[in-house]
């Protein structure tokens, strides 16, 4: 069995022409040949979504991915493919409730309609009385081992929860006391839910960013693993999408938006947004699509209820944070023993990720705060002892000068 | 008299509950209704334009690409631009491609397992008791062939992300044609996908499809309707704007008939949905949820053409084009749908070769401030229409109608049902414990309750346009 920093490397070299998946089985075999590991009962509920999670995951179905699937994940109940229904399939269900209890994960598919206590979203039956989606997913949650949103709508609301979100969509997170594991994007890519999958199984909950996306796939943004970086460095701009350069300007979300879809590319590699030069839409980004929106424009403007706010006007606060932070960060950097550090041993400083909210960016500021305070005492600490230092110095040299002879007599 | 519920129906998409009455092993009555409100038309509101066929999509995973045709076509009219003849035919490439995976995932995911049996584990079982005819060598071979038809659905997937990039959601598709260029490597990887799956559906879908039809004979008259079926027409020709697939009207097996768009009205007595407002101009359409509502049982609006309930799919564009008008039960909707799957891979096959090289994909132009328009396509399952209204550079009005809404629709204020509600009456059931047969039934209509489900109002009274 790999070891979880080499799974985690497999992971974040996706390699080109194929899936993730097909890397996955040789480990996931040798962990079953070990009996490391055993298939996890698996409820999936699709809630207020569009069935394009589970669309995707079929995407990643290859002989191998069946395999892997049919060996790691027991999926229970997931009414898209069950072959029972009615009060048979909610049967089942119950079931693995109980039997399972503590040790089934729940995999959720689609936003949570909190409206009128959920009425806006019913799934089953319980002894003739119809139960919400709000309702079970909370119940659900309560008993389950691990609860994982795949999907930007289950993760933080997506479209369905997009302004003036008549159904009062949220996030699993939003409703359920517990932690979950969110996978997003519109859809979620099949690498990603798998890989976080095979994660769970061999080693546990993965390494989770602030908004408990894994950071296996969330850890960069699509800007900073373009192909058409350069061509944004160096100033080349489109001027419509589909033209050559980079898109920035017309609309282009890959600075705020963290994953690796310039890395792993879409169904089997084929392509991917901006290759096919239409610009990120931001569609795995917690702000999607208000946030994000509109598409074409580089500015977006957020629906509120207040009305739509432009960048622009709600910019001043933004900026005060954004220049603290970068302030913050470049005196961090200044401090001459970074710089000393950095220019002896010939690295060159580590890029920071732009924050993606004010709630980000308080956070990174608060860290970086934090860092610089402990880094201003060391030096000032340091500052005091080399000023002793001079002063000894100092002391020597003047008394070497006044008794030349001493030094000399010997 | 047995009353039984079923819900969730399982292998459809989205959340659907069928209440039948049973008498003397008979279906005496039926209900069909969709438990899933999101409103999206409310969420266009206020939006950049331009921004539709992105947002629209998000309604629909599994035909996502046929939202972004609806509302490009929609934006067309309304921002008065014209697809460069290489845009259209990749939109079409791109549609067609979407259309091919959803008729494979539609029978070897989701309809297959209502005659085959799978292995005996979950999801495959438990599953409903019932006669399952088809001779243990048999079944095993249309097993074998299910897992293949998965990773055929999924390489008709790839093939349509070489030009739309991603998919489910594609990316590409603009109001004047596709982002992505046609160059000679990307029409080639296209063509060479597409000749595996012609070869494969010849040989192995469609012999599929014959042997389950040649078990299930009773099946072509299990599931009829009255035979009132309706297109839009789709891919439309670069320039000529004529459609591939004609668009018309069939009243109870009649003749075909063109059709009027004018003549669309909503009805929502059965609807969780307030009646006191129902100004069923789309200019003013607003949607008040009344989840409370007596008598109401679905999401879902009653559509209504000329006062009658329509069917759309595969099934009722062959009686429209001609090609085949044997019957409106069960299993003519699986075999049509089957043999559309081979035309329309024949009819890509024709675009790309009419591909110029490196030509223009799209072409720029500035979105007018107001304007409005109507998007129609036929979708996989039927007529997907996409109605806007555009002030000051944004969208103010914004309704679709979907083809779920057309089959699946609740009963109207005159007490007509809704195509499927009609099929299922009169279905003779062997078990009401299982109902095998309401199963078949319904899922042979190829439900897709994610796109049905929120609908806002009634499109009578727009200006009436004629295609």
């Amino acid at each position: 069995m790999l070891s979880r920093r080499e799974f985690i490397q497999l992971c974040m070299s996706a390699t080109v022409g194929m899936s993730l998946t097909e890397y996955l089985i040789p480990v996931m075999q040798s962990a079953f040949a070990q009996n490391k590991i055993t298939k996890a009962p698996v409820i999936w509920l699709e809630l207020g979504s569009c069935t394009g999670e589970s669309v995707s995951l079929q995407n990643a179905i290859n002989p191998s991915l069946e395999q892997l699937l049919a060996e790691s994940l027991d999926i229970r109940y997931h009414w898209l493919i069950n072959v029972a229904s009615g009060d048979d399939v909610t049967k089942i269900l119950e079931d693995t409730l109980k039997e399972e209890e503590g040790n089934f994960w729940l995999i959720v598919e689609g936003s949570v309609m909190t409206a009128e206590n959920g009425r806006y979203n019913e799934i089953f039956m319980r002894n003739g009385k119809m139960v919400t989606g709000l309702e079970a997913v909370q119940e659900i949650a309560e008993k389950a081992k691990y609860v994982i949103a795949v999907g930007d709508c289950a993760a933080f609301g997506g479209p369905a929860a997009a302004y003036p979100n008549p159904g009062k969509a949220k996030g699993v997170w939003e409703v359920v006391n517990k932690q979950v594991i969110n996978i997003p994007g519109c859809p979620t890519h099949p690498d990603w839910m798998s890989g976080t999958f095979t994660h769970l199984l061999l080693y546990g909950i993965p390494q989770l960013d602030s908004y408990n996306r894994p950071l296996l796939f969330f850890s960069k943004t699509i800007h900073d693993l373009c192909q058409r970086r350069q061509q944004f460095e160096d100033g080349i701009f489109a001027d419509s999408p589909g033209s050559t350069g980079c898109l920035y300007k017309v609309g282009c979300k890959g600075p705020i938006t963290h994953a690796d879809c310039p890395l792993r590319q879409w169904n089997h590699s084929v392509n991917w947004p901006v290759k096919a030069g239409a610009p990120c839409i931001g569609c795995a980004s917690p702000h999607f699509p208000d946030g994000t929106s509109p598409f074409y424009k580089h500015l977006p403007d957020t629906p509120t209820s207040f009305g739509r706010l432009n960048i622009k006007k709600i910019s001043a606060g933004l900026v005060a944070f954004g220049i603290g932070g970068v302030g913050t960060h470049f005196a961090f950097a200044v401090v001459k023993k970074r710089i000393h550090k950095h220019y002896i041993k010939g690295t060159k400083p580590l890029e920071t990720i732009p924050p993606e909210t004010l709630e980000q960016a308080k956070q990174e500021l608060k860290e970086l705060t934090k860092q610089n305070q402990a880094l201003l005492s060391i030096t000032t600490k340091s500052d005091a002892k080399q000023a002793l230092q001079h002063r000894k110095w100092w002391r020597r040299k003047l008394a070497a000068f006044l008794h030349p002879k001493n030094k000399d007599g010997e | 008299m047995t009353k039984k519920t079923i819900f969730p129906v399982s292998r459809v998409h989205e959340p659907l509950r069928a209440d039948v009455e049973i008498e003397n092993g008979q279906v005496v009555d039926a209900t069909v209704g969709a438990t899933l409100f999101r409103g999206f038309e409310n969420i266009m509101i206020g939006r950049d334009p331009r921004d539709a066929a992105l947002l629209t999509q998000r309604i629909c995973g599994i035909c996502s690409s046929a939202h972004a045709i609806a509302a490009a076509l929609a934006l067309q009219e309304a921002f008065h631009v014209e697809p460069t003849p290489n845009g259209q035919h990749l939109m079409n490439l791109i549609f067609a491609a979407d259309i091919i995976q959803n008729h494979l995932r539609h029978f070897y995911i989701l309809a297959i397992y209502d005659y085959v049996k799978g292995p005996n584990m979950p999801p495959y079982a438990p599953r409903p008791e019932g006669d399952y005819r088809l001779p243990q060598k048999r079944n095993e071979e249309l097993l074998a062939h299910s897992k293949e038809g998965m990773l055929k659905a999924m390489r008709a997937h790839e093939m349509l992300a070489i030009f739309g990039a991603k998919i489910p959601m594609q990316q590409t598709i603009l109001v004047t044609g596709v982002t992505e260029r046609a160059t000679v490597d990307r029409i080639s990887a296209y063509r060479s996908i597409l000749h595996e799956l012609i070869e494969w559906v010849e040989q192995v879908y469609l012999y599929d499809v014959a042997v389950v039809a040649d078990y299930y004979k009773d099946y072509y008259s299990i599931g009829s309707t009255t035979g009132n079926m309706m297109s839009y027409g789709m891919f439309p020709q670069p320039i000529t704007g004529k459609r591939e697939y004609a668009p018309g009207i069939i009243v109870a097996k009649g003749k075909t008939e063109p059709f009027d768009v004018a003549k669309i009205s909503e009805d929502i007595k059965y609807s969780w949905y307030q009646t006191d407002i129902i100004p069923r101009n789309p200019q003013e359409g607003t949607t008040t949820p009344h989840r409370d509502k007596k008598d109401a049982y679905s999401w879902i609006k009653a559509p209504r053409y000329a006062g009658k309930a329509f069917e759309g799919g595969p099934l009722a564009r062959s009686w429209i084009s001609g090609e085949y008008q044997r019957g409106t039960g069960v299993m003519d909707r699986i075999i049509t749908r089957a043999q559309e799957t081979l035309s329309i891979c024949k009819l890509a096959d024709g675009w790309l070769s009419q591909l110029s090289l490196d030509g223009p994909t799209f072409s720029n132009y500035t979105p007018p401030m107001q304007g409005e328009g109507i998007g129609l396509t036929d979708a996989m399952r039927g007529g997907l229409g996409h109605w806007l209204n555009i002030k000051d550079g944004k969208i103010v009005h914004y309704q679709i109608v979907t083809p779920t809404t057309w089959t699946f629709s609740p009963r109207d204020e005159q007490g007509q049902r809704g195509p499927v509600e009609e099929a299922l009456l009169g279905t003779a059931v062997e078990n009401t414990e299982d109902l095998i047969e309401v199963g078949r039934i319904i899922r042979s209509f190829d439900p897709c309750f994610t796109c049905a489900v929120h609908m806002i109002d009634a499109p009578a009274g727009t200006p009436s346009m004629i295609i």
